[in-house]
């Protein structure tokens, strides 16, 4: 596999292409928090919805535009952390931060599967320019996080 | 039209491969040129044998370090129809125009007395850009309108990115106090109509800052026969060193603009609650120079000026015409600009940006890079202009000098396949 087939693994094409979790969804609960980040090289966006039930994640929503890296990340992190508590949450992020910076190498076996399917992403981990891409959601994702727990009404 | 012959073997970085040994095919010139030996030899051979301070210093070094400082001054001057006293170091391009900017905020303030009036700007005047600017001749304006209460407006751009010339006189009144506009836009390559806008400027009154960054290197420029008042070049997109750029002026406007950095080499009389300036340039040099730098800068204009600023001009016109066409004929790729110019336009500039459906540009970027290509991604600090054309960026192309046909053709080839790697070719 070329390095270029790495990173951009099948299961990435797919999610970018039909990406989950897009389009804002308002519960109308209290514990909603929301964070827009953007990518300032490209100008790529994210506005990503978390609505939280105690410690467990109910809801994650996003609307946004990007490459195919960023988008496939945001529709994988919705299927990872939606309906996970938040030590969960947090230990995942974690895990998707450190594989970023694993420069293509890979993570031990349990933060792989903690991480599951978003382990294609370990080839972007040699591109030090796409790295930005791949982490816009999670960015926005411990942004919004900390937003619901702060209790902002939607 | 003739092609320079092949310069690559004077460019030592062209020959190094990238990317499992894929030979390097260089095209994000518009960004940043290439250095080819003779600049890199003129900075290493003034480190190595003449470096000691200039302007100051009653030794040999220092006076052969004055003396390479300022012929590179007097080559960068020729280069551009100018006086050696009318070109001022500046760190970059950006910095030469934030010096016009800054030097107008502070002439609005009273800074310079009655000699410096004709810079000053206020609530009822107007200082007009361009939809087509770098953010770098935008933000410096939009800033000075922001401290003295003058008004900003622009020239819109059309469908193709072309300065919209027939409302000028509703656009660039008697109001106007200065008008600044890109010589050649680094999105679309289109040449500006400079004769237009500067006869339109001249007969309101108003001033006229150029920006010839994406000009200087690929066309031959002539300060006096644009007739502006200001024009600005970077050393790093003409074969030259990165920190070292110049600002070109009309001597009584340099000699009474006053300066926005102050410091040391600048001054007549200081006394505990006065100053008064030294004529330029160098009221506006404070502090230690990028001697090195500028001496490069000097050797660039040099081997330019050795190949010979119409031959560059027609190398570039034949690449121009390869490149824009090849994108435009490419199935679901988007060409920002027109294909060419219009006859009354003359040239475009070897650059094209454009936009692949379906692809996101930092992943056309990634395809290219695989294949050893270098392309730059993004909105090339123009996000107007992209906003304009309802995207958020694009991916650009640009050639210089040691750019051949075969650069053209490699990248022309390679965006052919990268809408069936992403699987939206039809």
């Amino acid at each position: 596999m070329s390095a270029l087939e790495q990173m951009y693994q099948q299961v990435i094409m797919d999610h970018a292409r039909e990406a989950h979790g897009r389009g804002l969804v308002d519960l109308g609960l209290p514990h909603t928090g929301e964070s827009h980040q953007v990518n300032t090289t490209c100008g790529d966006e994210v506005r990503l919805r978390v609505v939280l039930d105690d410690d467990t994640i109910k809801s994650i929503s996003w609307e946004g535009s990007g490459c195919s890296i960023s988008q496939a990340s945001i529709s994988m992190l919705t299927e990872l952390i939606e309906g996970e508590d938040l030590e969960m949450a947090d230990e995942t992020i974690d895990a998707f931060k450190a594989l970023m910076h694993a420069k293509g190498q890979g993570l031990d076996e349990q933060r792989e599967d903690m991480l599951g399917d978003a382990t294609a992403f370990v080839g972007v981990g040699k591109y030090p320019a796409r790295i930005k891409c791949a982490l816009l959601g999670w960015m926005a994702l411990k942004d919004a996080i900390i937003q619901a727990q702060k209790g902002a009404p939607a | 039209m003739p092609l320079l012959p092949d310069l690559r073997p004077d460019f030592p970085l062209l020959a190094r491969t990238v990317r499992n040994g894929k030979p390097l095919v260089y095209l994000d010139s518009g960004a940043t040129a290439q250095k080819p030996h003779a600049v890199l030899n003129a900075e290493a051979d003034f480190y190595q044998f003449h470096n000691g301070a200039v302007q100051r210093g009653a030794h040999l070094l220092a006076e052969e370090a004055t003396d390479m400082y300022e012929s590179a001054r007097a080559q960068v001057a020729e280069f551009v129809g100018a006086e050696p006293d009318e070109i001022v170091w500046t760190e970059n391009a950006t910095h030469a125009i934030n010096l016009v900017a800054n030097g107008m905020a502070n002439a609005s303030v009273g800074i310079g007395g009655t000699e410096s009036a004709r810079f000053r700007v206020g609530p009822g005047d107007e200082i007009v850009v361009t939809q087509t600017e770098h953010h770098a001749n935008l933000i410096p304006w939009q800033m000075l309108a922001a401290k003295t209460g003058a008004t900003l407006r622009w020239i819109d751009v059309d469908d193709d990115g072309r300065m919209i010339l027939d409302n000028l006189e509703s656009v660039v009144t008697e109001r106007c106090k200065v008008l600044a506009f890109t010589h050649a836009s680094n999105v679309t390559g289109i040449v500006s109509r400079v004769d237009v806008l500067v006869a339109r400027a001249k007969a309101v009154g108003a001033l006229t800052v150029l920006d010839a960054c994406q000009s200087v290197p690929h066309l031959p420029v002539d300060a006096k026969a644009l007739d502006v008042d200001f024009l600005v070049m970077s050393a790093h997109k003409m074969l030259g060193p990165t920190g070292i750029g110049a600002l070109y002026g009309r001597k009584e406007l340099l000699d009474t603009l006053p300066p926005s950095q102050f410091g040391g080499s600048t001054v007549k009389v200081v006394t505990m609650d006065t100053t008064t300036w030294l004529d330029s340039p160098h009221r506006f040099e404070a502090g230690t120079q990028p001697i090195a730098q500028a001496i490069g800068m000097g050797a660039a204009v040099k081997y330019l000026s050795d190949l010979g600023m119409e031959a560059v001009e027609a190398h570039e016109q034949e690449l121009a015409t390869r490149l824009r066409q090849g994108v435009a004929d490419l199935p679901g790729v988007r060409l920002l600009g027109p294909v060419t110019a219009d006859a009354e336009a003359g040239d475009m500039l070897a650059i094209a940006a454009f936009v692949v459906d379906g692809v996101h540009t930092h992943d056309v970027g990634q395809v290219l890079d695989d294949r050893g290509i270098a392309v730059r991604v993004g909105h090339h600090c123009n996000q107007p202009l992209h906003r304009h054309f309802g995207i958020a960026g694009s991916t650009r192309a640009s050639a210089h000098v040691y750019t051949q046909p075969e650069d053209i053709d490699a990248l022309i080839a390679a965006l052919a396949d990268v809408r069936t790697f992403f699987g939206v070719a039809a």
